[in-house]
C-alpha cells in the first residue's frame, strides 16, 4: 500500500459512538478504512475470497449490531476487527461453531491505527521484524496465528519439542510489541 | 511486567486460542485472581493483532461494501440509540426495584418506630384515663361514702365543692347534705362570670342521702369564674337563675 495522506477524520471511538446512535454514514467511514485489514487476514487464513468477504461482512456487521463491544478505552479498532477477524477466519477453517465469543476478545495495542499513513508504517515495521526472525520462529507465529495450529500440532509438524515451540511463539510476539515501543 | 513466569508461555497460547485440555483450565482460573496476567493476555493479543498486518495488500471487492450497506440497510434499526437504551432498560428496572425495596425498608422501619411509639403512647394514656376514671367515679358514684368533716357539735351543713379548669372549660360539682327539692323542682349550678350574666352549669337533683354531682356540664370557653351559685329552678333548668341564691361560693 503506498503511503497515503494522513486522515483528519474523526476517532475510531467517535464514529464507534455514531454507530451506536444507528449513523449509517459512521459505518461506511470506518469500513473505508478498515476493510482491507479485516479481508486481508481473512484471505490469509481462508485462502478463498468468497470466504473473505463472507467474514468481512459478518465482522462488520457485528460491529453494527453491537458497538458496545467495542471497548475504545483499550486502544483502536483495527487491531480488534483483525483478530475477531482472524478468530472468524480460523473457526471457518475447521468448519466448527464460531466458540470465540466477540465479548472475549480484549486487547491493547500501542500503536494508532486510524489514520492510513500510521498503518501503512505499522505494516512495514511488522514486515521488518517478521523478516529479521529466524524462520523457525516466524513460522512456528505463523501457524499458530494464520493456521490456527496448536502448539502440540506445530509441534508435529515441525517434530520439534513442545517446550521450544511454546517459547518460540511467545519471543516471536513479544518481538513484535517491541518493535512497538519507543 | 510482573506476569507471573510459570504462566507467560501459556499466556501466548491462550491468545492464539490454541491452550486446551488442563492447562487452559488452570490458566483460566489463575486469570480470574490475577490482574497482572490479564494485562498481559490483552497485551499478547495486540501483539498478535499486528501479525495481521503483514497480510494487508488485498482489499475487498467494491461489491462488499455495497453488500454491507445493504444488509445494514435491512437491519432492524436495533443499533441505534433507542435500541442501547432499551438494552438498559432491565438494568435500570432492577436499580428502580432495588432503590425502592430500601426506600420501602426505611419507610416501613420508621412506621414500625412510629407504631412503638404511639403504643407506648396509648399504653400511658390508658393507665392515666384509668386513673382519671378512677377519680371521677370515686367522687361521682352513689355508692360512695362522703363524709363531711365539719366542727364538733355542729348539725350537718349543705355543702358544695366546685372544681374548675377554665381553659378545659372542665368543672365538677360536688354537693352533699343537700335537702330534697322541692316537688317539679331540681337544683341548678350557676357560673358566675367576672362581666355578664350567669352561665348555666347543669341541673341536678340530690339523692336520698342528700348528695349529688355534676361532671362537665356544657360550657362556653374559656370564661373567668368569679364564683359558682346553687338556685332551685323548674326540672327542666333555667337560662337565668331564680332568686334567692341557695349556696354560694367565691373562687380563692
Amino acid at each position: 500500500m503506498s503511503p497515503a495522506e494522513p486522515r483528519a477524520g474523526l476517532s475510531d471511538a467517535a464514529l464507534v459512538a455514531a454507530i451506536r446512535s444507528g449513523k449509517e454514514s459512521a459505518m461506511a467511514e470506518l469500513y473505508d478504512r478498515y476493510s482491507a485489514v479485516v479481508y486481508s487476514v481473512s484471505l490469509r487464513v481462508l485462502g478463498d475470497t468468497g470466504a473473505a468477504e463472507d467474514v468481512l461482512q459478518e465482522v462488520f456487521l457485528q460491529l453494527w449490531r453491537n458497538p458496545d463491544l467495542f471497548d475504545s478505552s483499550r486502544g483502536n479498532l483495527a487491531p480488534w476487527l483483525a483478530v475477531i477477524a482472524r478468530n472468524r477466519s480460523i473457526d471457518g477453517l475447521r468448519k466448527r461453531r464460531p466458540e470465540s465469543d466477540v465479548e472475549d476478545v480484549l486487547l491493547s495495542v500501542e500503536p494508532d491505527m486510524a489514520g492510513d499513513a500510521d498503518r501503512a508504517m505499522a505494516m512495514t515495521k511488522v514486515r521488518t521484524v517478521l523478516g529479521g526472525m529466524p524462520a523457525a520462529q516466524r513460522s512456528a507465529l505463523e501457524m499458530a496465528y494464520f493456521e490456527g495450529l496448536s502448539h502440540s500440532e506445530i509441534a508435529a509438524k515441525t517434530g520439534e519439542p513442545l517446550g521450544t515451540v511454546k517459547t518460540r511463539i511467545r519471543t516471536g510476539l513479544l518481538a513484535l510489541r517491541k518493535a512497538f515501543q519507543t | 511486567m510482573s506476569v507471573h513466569e510459570q504462566f507467560a508461555e501459556d499466556l501466548a497460547l491462550l491468545a492464539l486460542g490454541s491452550l486446551e485440555g488442563d492447562e487452559r483450565q488452570v490458566l483460566e482460573r489463575h486469570l480470574q485472581e490475577c490482574a497482572a496476567c490479564r494485562r498481559e493476555l490483552e497485551a499478547l493479543r495486540g501483539d498478535m493483532a499486528l501479525l495481521s498486518l503483514s497480510t494487508a495488500g488485498p482489499k475487498p471487492p467494491g461489491r462488499s461494501r455495497e453488500r454491507l450497506m445493504a444488509a445494514i440497510a435491512r437491519e432492524p434499526r436495533r443499533a441505534s440509540a433507542r435500541r442501547w437504551w432499551w438494552m438498559l432498560a432491565p438494568s435500570l428496572a432492577a436499580a428502580g426495584l432495588a432503590l425502592m425495596v430500601v426506600l420501602l425498608g426505611r419507610q416501613n422501619s420508621g412506621l414500625r418506630e412510629q407504631i412503638a411509639g404511639m403504643q407506648s403512647d396509648a399504653a400511658a394514656q390508658q393507665v392515666e384515663l384509668r386513673r382519671a376514671r378512677e377519680i371521677v367515679s370515686t367522687l361521682t358514684t352513689s355508692d360512695a361514702m362522703r363524709v363531711t368533716l365539719v366542727a364538733a357539735k355542729t348539725a350537718p351543713q349543705p355543702q358544695g365543692k366546685a372544681i374548675y379548669v377554665r381553659d378545659r372549660s372542665s368543672l365538677i360539682f360536688i354537693a352533699s347534705n343537700l335537702p330534697a327539692a322541692p316537688p317539679q323542682k331540681a337544683y341548678e349550678l350557676w357560673l358566675i362570670p367576672s362581666s355578664g350574666a350567669p352561665i348555666p352549669a347543669g341541673v341536678f337533683k340530690p339523692d336520698v342521702h342528700g348528695s349529688a354531682a355534676v361532671v362537665n356540664p356544657p360550657l362556653p370557653v374559656g370564661v373567668e369564674a368569679k364564683a359558682f351559685a346553687l338556685t332551685i329552678e323548674p326540672e327542666a333548668g333555667s337560662t337565668t337563675p331564680t332568686m334567692p341564691i341557695v349556696m354560694l361560693g367565691a373562687g380563692e
